[in-house]
C-alpha cells in the first residue's frame, strides 16, 4: 500500500535527492523515444550532456546558449517571488528586441559608446512598458496577470511579425528580417574569436545584483513577505501591491533586456524566430532554479549545454533535434513532481504496518 | 467485571512519539446517559487520546471496549461503526452544499441517494436533539454554532452511542453555548454517554457528572462533579499534587486561567487607582469610528478612550463588529468616518507605518495572519522596523540577531533566531508577535483574542505581560470573547453590540450573567 504523508519538516538532503531521482528519471524516460528514433540512448546522452564541455569552443556555445535563458529565467524568478505570476517573459523578451531595433533602425550611425548603453536601455523599457498594462490592471483592476500576460505574448510575435512584413522588411533582400544593424550596436564578444558576448556578462551581474537585493536588503525581505504570505506582508506595512507592480516592470525590464542581448549580440539584426521560446523556458529555468540566483545560473547552463547538444545529435545521430526540448520539458516534469517529497513523504508498507506508522508523522508536524 | 459493562471503557492506553509519552497507561469510562468531562491543558495529551479513540493513532498499548466487547480501531470508519460519534474543533463541512446533502455525504458510498427520504431522516435526527435548522439552508450561510449542530447531527446519524465533544465551546458566543448544554442534555436522557472535553472549569462543572483531569499524558484525578470544588480541579490541572499545598494567588491566577472569576477585592487591591482622565491625553483614542460594508454600518459611531495606564476591555458576540474594530485600529481595513487618534496624533486615515510611528502596537486575532510563515523567527521579529536594521541599504544580520536572541531571552520564546517561523507552537508564536510589538515600546497596544488557543502557562504570561505595559503607562485596549480574561485583566469592560458601544461596566459588576444580557444586546442589564 502506498501513500503520501506529510512530513512534519524538512530535512536537508531531500531536495537534491529529490533532484538527483529526478534527474535520472528523465534520462530514463528520454531512453525510450531514443531508442524509438534508432539511436544509441547512452550514446546519444554523451553528446547532449558530456560532449559540447569537452571543448572550449563547445563551452562558449553553451553559454551563448545559455545567455537568454539567463535573462528570462531571472525575470520571472523575480516576479514569482513577489507572487506576480508573469507568464510573459516571452512577449517582453520580444518588445524588448522590437524597441531595440527601432533605435537601430532610426540612429544606424550612431557610434559604440552610445549605441550599446541606449540599444540596451531601449530593450529594457520595451519588455517593462509590454509588462505595464497587465502589472497596472492587476494593481488597480484585480485582474489576473497570469491571463493577461499570457495572451500578451502572441500580440507581441503578431507586432514583431508585423514590423518585419511591413516598414522593417529587409531593404537589400526582401526577406521578412530587418536590416542588419550599424556596427556600434554589435555587442564585443568578451574573449575573441568565440561569439559569447558581453550580453552573457549584463546578465551574471543582474543576476548577482537580484541575489544581493534579494538577500541582503530591506526590500528583498519585502519582496520575500509579499511572494510568501500578502496579507501577512501588509499587515506588517509592506506595501504589497506597489511592490508587487514594480516588481512585474523589472521583471518585464530584465526580460526586454535579454532581447537586446539577442538583437545586438547574436543576430544583429531583427527575425521571426529572435525569441525561439526563451520566455516560455525561462519559467522552467526559475521553477526548476527554484526561484533563486544561482538556481538560474545552474538551470540555464543546463538547458544551454542540452541546447547545444541536440545540435550535434541530430547531425550525427540522425534524431530529431525536437529530442532536446524533450529532456528540458520532462526534466521540470519529473523535478517538480520529485519535489513533493519536500512536503510529503512515500509510505510504502503492508496495510497492517502503514496504519501504525502513520501516527508518528501526525505528530511530527503538530 | 460487573455485569453492567460501562459504554465506552479505556484501559491501560499508552502512546509514545519518541521520548515524549503523550498517553500514559490511561483509564477511565464513560457509561450509558452519563457526561463525563475530561479537563487538561493544552498538550496534557488529550488530543492524542481523541485520536485513539477515533482511530487516527494507533495506541502502543492498552484497549478500548464498548459494552464490554474489546475493538480493534483502525479508522474513524471503524470507531463509527463501533457506535462512536466525534465533533472536532476543526468542522468538515463543505460550505457550498446544504444542511442535508453534508448529512448525506457522511453517510454514503456510491450510488443514489433518495432525497425526500434523506431529508426525513435528517430532521428526525436533528428533532432528536433539538436542533432546529432548515435542512436546504447552505452551511455557509450558518453561523459557528449552527455549523456545530449540523456535525452533531452528522456524528449521531450513524447509530452513535458514545459522542465525543472535542473542546465544544472554544468557538461559540455564551448562547451557543447554552444551546449546546440543552443538546447535550437531551443526548444524556436519551441513554447517550457524552466525553466533553474542556480546558473549562466552569463549562465542566455545569455539564458533567465526572471530571477525569489530565497532565502530561497521565490522568491525575477522577472526582464526581458534584463534590469537587474549582480549585481543586484547577490545581490538579496546573500541576500542584493537591490543593492545599497552592498559595491563594497561584490558585487564582490558575482559577482565571481556566475560566473562574478571581474574587473582586483581590482584584482590586492589585490595581492602581484609575488615572484622571481629565489631565493626561488619551494612549488611544476613537471619535464616532464607523466602517460601512455597502453602506451598512459593521462599526457604528464607536467612541472609545483609553488612557495610559489603563486596560480597556471591549466584550460582544462574535460577529458584532469586532473583527472590524482591530482591523480599523490594526490598519488593515479604513474606516468610513471618524477619528482615531494614538497619543493625541491622528491616524485614521495612516498606513501601517505611521501607525507604528506614532506608538501602536497591534495583536490580532488571525496570529498565523501575522507572520510570515516561510521566514525566520528573526526575520519576522525585524520584519516591520528594517529602517532601524539597515546600514547603508544593507540589512545588518549581527544587529538583527542581537536583538533577536536579546527578545527571545527576555520574552522566554523556546526557539531560535533561525527557526522557520511557521513550526513554532501557537504559544510561542504568540510571544514572537508579543515581542515584536511591546519591543517598540508602544503607548497603545489593540490586542484582538490575545489569548485564545493558548495553554495556561502561555496565557499567563501574555497577561503579564500587558499588565507590564499598563504599568509602563501604556494603554491596551483588549478585544476578547473570553469573559474572564476581561474581568481579570481590565479596569473597564465596555460591550460592543451591532456595531455599537452599548453598556460601560466595572469588572466587579460584570457577572457573566449581566455581561451575558448587555452581549446580547439588553442596554441597562
Amino acid at each position: 500500500m502506498m501513500r503520501l504523508v506529510l512530513r512534519g519538516s524538512e530535512p536537508r538532503w531531500v531536495a537534491p535527492v529529490a533532484v538527483l531521482v529526478a534527474v535520472l528519471a528523465t534520462v530514463v524516460l528520454t531512453a525510450i523515444p531514443i531508442r524509438i528514433a534508432g539511436a544509441n540512448p547512452p550514446a546519444a546522452f554523451e553528446r547532449y550532456l558530456v560532449q559540447p564541455l569537452s571543448s572550449p569552443q563547445g563551452i562558449y556555445e553553451v553559454l551563448l546558449s545559455a545567455t537568454p535563458l539567463l535573462f528570462t529565467g531571472i525575470a520571472v524568478a523575480i516576479a514569482f517571488r513577489a507572487g506576480y505570476w508573469n507568464i510573459g517573459a516571452e512577449g517582453q523578451f520580444l518588445m524588448g528586441a522590437v524597441l531595440t531595433t527601432w533605435l537601430a533602425l532610426t540612429l544606424p550611425d550612431l557610434p559604440a559608446v552610445a549605441a550599446l548603453p541606449f540599444g540596451l536601455v531601449a530593450g529594457a523599457v520595451g519588455g517593462a512598458g509590454w509588462a505595464l498594462l497587465p502589472a497596472w490592471l492587476k494593481r488597480h483592476g484585480r485582474i489576473d496577470e497570469v491571463v493577461t500576460t499570457l495572451l500578451l505574448n502572441p500580440v507581441a510575435l503578431l507586432v514583431v511579425q508585423g514590423l518585419l512584413n511591413g516598414p522593417w522588411r529587409n531593404t537589400a533582400s526582401g526577406f521578412t528580417d530587418s536590416d542588419r544593424f550599424g556596427t556600434g550596436y554589435d555587442l564585443p564578444e568578451i574573449v575573441p574569436g568565440t561569439r559569447v558576448h558581453w550580453g552573457f556578462a549584463v546578465a551574471l551581474l543582474i543576476i548577482a545584483l537580484t541575489w544581493f537585493v534579494l538577500s541582503r536588503t530591506a526590500v528583498g525581505l519585502h519582496v520575500r513577505a509579499t511572494g510568501a504570505a500578502p496579507d501577512a506582508a501588509a499587515f506588517s506595512g509592506v506595501p504589497v501591491d506597489r511592490l508587487r507592480f514594480r516588481a512585474a516592470l523589472v521583471s518585464g525590464g530584465i526580460a526586454g533586456l535579454g532581447g537586446a542581448s539577442q538583437v545586438m549580440g547574436v543576430q544583429h539584426q531583427l527575425t521571426q524566430g529572435i525569441s525561439n521560446n526563451y520566455g516560455y523556458t525561462g519559467i522552467i529555468v526559475a521553477t526548476l532554479g527554484g526561484l533563486t540566483a544561482l538556481g538560474v545560473v545552474l538551470v540555464a547552463g543546463l538547458l544551454g549545454d542540452i541546447t547545444v547538444g541536440a545540435e550535434s545529435v541530430s547531425l550525427v545521430l540522425q534524431v530529431p533535434t525536437q529530442l532536446g526540448d524533450m529532456f528540458g520539458a520532462l526534466l521540470m516534469l519529473t523535478v517538480l513532481s520529485a519535489l513533493s517529497w519536500r512536503r510529503y513523504r512515500v509510505q510504502w508498507r503492508p496495510p497492517r504496518r502503514a496504519a501504525e506508522d502513520s501516527e508518528r508523522e501526525e505528530v511530527g508536524h503538530r | 467485571m460487573s455485569t453492567a459493562a460501562p459504554l465506552l471503557e479505556l484501559e491501560g492506553i499508552t502512546k509514545r512519539f519518541g521520548d515524549l509519552v503523550a498517553n500514559d497507561s490511561l483509564s477511565m469510562s464513560v457509561g450509558r446517559g452519563e457526561v463525563v468531562a475530561m479537563l487538561g491543558e493544552n498538550g496534557a495529551g488529550k488530543s492524542t487520546l481523541m485520536k485513539i479513540i477515533y482511530g487516527l493513532v494507533r495506541p502502543d498499548a492498552g484497549v478500548i471496549r464498548m459494552e464490554g466487547r474489546t475493538l480493534n480501531i483502525r479508522s474513524p470508519r471503524d470507531a463509527m461503526a463501533a457506535g462512536i460519534g466525534m465533533v472536532t474543533q476543526e468542522f468538515s463541512l463543505v460550505e457550498t452544499m446544504t444542511v442535508r446533502e453534508n448529512v448525506a455525504l457522511s453517510g454514503v458510498g456510491l450510488g443514489r441517494i433518495d432525497a425526500r427520504q434523506h431529508r426525513a431522516r435528517v430532521e428526525q435526527a436533528m428533532e432528536r436533539i433539538g436542533v432546529d435548522l432548515q435542512p436546504e439552508r447552505l452551511v455557509s450561510t450558518l453561523s459557528i454554532g449552527e455549523r456545530q449542530r449540523v456535525e452533531i447531527v452528522k456524528a449521531l446519524f450513524h447509530d452513535c452511542r458514545v459522542l465525543i465533544l472535542d473542546e465544544p465551546t472554544a468557538v461559540l458566543t455564551p448562547q451557543d453555548v447554552r444551546a449546546l448544554f440543552v443538546t447535550i442534555e437531551r443526548l444524556r436522557t436519551s441513554g447517550l454517554g457524552v466525553l466533553f472535553v474542556s480546558h473549562k472549569l466552569r463549562e465542566v462543572a455545569e455539564i458533567s457528572h465526572r471530571v477525569v483531569v489530565l497532565r502530561r499524558g497521565t490522568l491525575v484525578g477522577e472526582r464526581v462533579t458534584q463534590e469537587v470544588g474549582d480549585a481543586e480541579l484547577a490545581a490538579l490541572m496546573m500541576g500542584s499534587t493537591t490543593a492545599s499545598t497552592t498559595t491563594t494567588t497561584d490558585t487564582d491566577t490558575a482559577a482565571a486561567a481556566v475560566g473562574l472569576s478571581v474574587p473582586a477585592t483581590n482584584r482590586d487591591a492589585s490595581s492602581p487607582a484609575s488615572p484622571d482622565p481629565g489631565a493626561r491625553v488619551p494612549a488611544l483614542s476613537l471619535t464616532d469610528v464607523t466602517y460601512e460594508v455597502r453602506g451598512h454600518p459593521v462599526l457604528d459611531g464607536v467612541s472609545l478612550q483609553v488612557m495610559p495606564g489603563e486596560i480597556v476591555g471591549v466584550a460582544g458576540i462574535s460577529g458584532n463588529g469586532q473583527t472590524e474594530l482591530t482591523g480599523v485600529l490594526a490598519g488593515t481595513l479604513a474606516a468610513s468616518r471618524g477619528r482615531v487618534e494614538v497619543a493625541g496624533q491622528d491616524i485614521t486615515r495612516s498606513g501601517v507605518g505611521a501607525r507604528l510611528q506614532a506608538g501602536l502596537g497591534r495583536l490580532t486575532e488571525d496570529r498565523r495572519g501575522s507572520v510570515i510563515p516561510q521566514l525566520s523567527v528573526e526575520q519576522n521579529l525585524v520584519l516591520e522596523d528594517l529602517p532601524a536594521f539597515t546600514r547603508r541599504g544593507v540589512l545588518d544580520g549581527a544587529a538583527i540577531r542581537r536583538h533577536a536572541e536579546e527578545l527571545i531571552e527576555r520574552f522566554d520564546i523556546r526557539a531560535t533566531p533561525t527557526d522557520v517561523i511557521a513550526n513554532l507552537s501557537g504559544g510561542n508564536m504568540q510571544k514572537v508577535l508579543l515581542a515584536r510589538t511591546l519591543a517598540r515600546r508602544p503607548r497603545a497596544l489593540v490586542a484582538a483574542q490575545p489569548t485564545r488557543g493558548l495553554d495556561v502557562g502561555a496565557y499567563r504570561y501574555v497577561h503579564g505581560r500587558l499588565e507590564d505595559l499598563k504599568a509602563r503607562d501604556g494603554g491596551v485596549l483588549v478585544i476578547s470573547e473570553d469573559l474572564d480574561e476581561l474581568r481579570s485583566l481590565c479596569d473597564r469592560i465596555v460591550v460592543l453590540f451591532r456595531g455599537r458601544i452599548t453598556a460601560e461596566v466595572a469588572p466587579a459588576e460584570a457577572t457573566s450573567d449581566r455581561l451575558g444580557r448587555m452581549m446580547a444586546g439588553e442596554v441597562s442589564a
